[in-house]
């Protein structure tokens, strides 16, 4: 394809997108949001090893615990599809990255509000 | 968009071999990636064998005695053979340096040399840097200042002079630009290692009164954070600075002014 703009125009591009920041700045702060409440995650399933039904059910459904758990998967999804929306952006183009981007965040929010709503159930009973 | 075979009229194929004069005692090969814009061939490496007996003991030195010596087609960009003007960047034995700062000694066995990669070649060893240089004028890098200059010299107090040590000293040579693989996937956007700190030079001019114009300007999912911290960039420089360094601070400055 032929390419006849000037190198400075396409240097310039469409101009800054002057956004950026803010998704780098979540990350960040989710990262370290994540880390005690993977720890805490990751303890609270070595307990659990060998428990049953009932017990990791009332676990779950206990205040503290439904507060953490939530934490921990809501703010897992959102640090997830930031970062894999970085890999959309490095390693695809065009129409298929518009697709991927809206794709990853739609499968967050479903899953997102789908472990919410099913805390809550287990939690405030029903 | 990430690339990640070469495409097909650039694959790249076995070329001449320039054997040394028999009885040469002291001989070194070079594998020099070729390709001209006018004979519509696809590239090819030749291999130059040199007598290191009667050659410089940099990788500049036996480049240009081939060109003298051996083949005067060989085609590169050369001009200050002593690390301060930057044209003889090129790929040598899978790095980017400069071939004037390059001992030829540095490189066990055969040295192989290709231009800087994942740009358009002119011709040989020779780049097409139009993209970067356009970059480079894209941010702008002079001092900006609205207040009426002064009388005499703008001020600055050593501790502000230090913060441009480390940042002065680039000669946009490109090594550093041409290692990154972001660069890589997404030159025409991203700004690149090398362009970055020169943004971050002007950022952290005490003189400088166009920050926040400068910030807006970098603001850009592509711009500035296609930088993943590979550090290619710090490891390639031949005149060892930092670019990721700088690059971090830039994303400092950029929550600095939301927080």
């Amino acid at each position: 394809m032929s390419d006849t703009r000037t190198p400075l125009s396409r240097a310039r591009g469409l101009g800054s997108a002057k956004e950026g920041v803010h998704h780098w700045w979540m990350q960040r702060v989710t990262a370290i949001a994540l880390i005690p409440l993977v720890v805490w995650f990751a303890i609270s399933l070595v307990m659990l090893s060998g428990a049953d039904y009932a017990v990791a059910r009332a676990w779950i459904g206990s205040p503290l615990v439904m507060v953490l758990l939530t934490l921990t998967i809501v703010v897992g999804l959102y640090h997830g599809q930031l970062g894999l929306q970085v890999v959309w952006e490095d390693y695809t183009d065009g129409a298929l990255r518009v697709f991927m981007i809206v794709f990853t965040k739609f499968i967050a929010v479903l899953f997102g509000l789908g472990a919410v709503l099913a805390i809550m159930r287990i939690g405030f009973g029903g | 968009m990430a690339e990640f075979a070469l495409p097909a009229n650039s694959k790249i194929g076995v070329g001449e071999t320039y054997a040394a004069a028999a009885g040469t005692k002291n001989v070194k090969k070079f594998k020099v990636y070729r390709w001209s814009p006018d004979d519509g061939k696809k590239p090819t490496v030749d291999t130059y064998e040199v007598d290191m007996d009667a050659c410089g003991p940099m990788v500049l030195d036996a480049l240009i005695k081939i060109k003298n010596e051996i083949d005067s087609s060989l085609t590169f960009r050369r001009s200050c053979r002593e690390g301060v003007c930057g044209s003889c960047a090129m790929n040598i034995d899978g790095t980017n340096t400069l071939a004037c700062t390059k001992y030829i000694s540095d490189v066990k066995g055969d040295i192989k040399i290709y231009p800087l990669p994942h740009m358009p070649v002119v011709k040989d060893l020779v780049p097409d840097l139009n993209v970067p240089y356009a970059q480079l004028a894209s941010i702008e890098p002079w001092l900006k200042s609205t207040t009426a200059p002064p009388t005499r010299e703008r001020l600055q107090s050593p501790a502000e002079r230090a913060k441009l040590d480390g940042l002065w000293e680039c000669i946009l040579c490109f090594c550093c630009s041409t290692s990154c693989p972001s660069y890589w996937w997404s030159g025409e956007r991203y700004l690149g290692p090398a362009i970055l700190l020169q943004a971050y030079r002007w950022l952290a001019d005490s003189r400088d009164e166009a920050k926040g114009e400068r910030l807006d300007n970098l603001e850009d999912p592509f711009r500035l954070y296609r930088c993943h911290t590979i550090m290619n960039c710090t490891k390639a420089c031949p005149k060892s600075l930092n670019p990721a360094k700088a690059i971090a601070e830039i994303k400092k400055l950029m929550v600095e002014r939301t927080i």
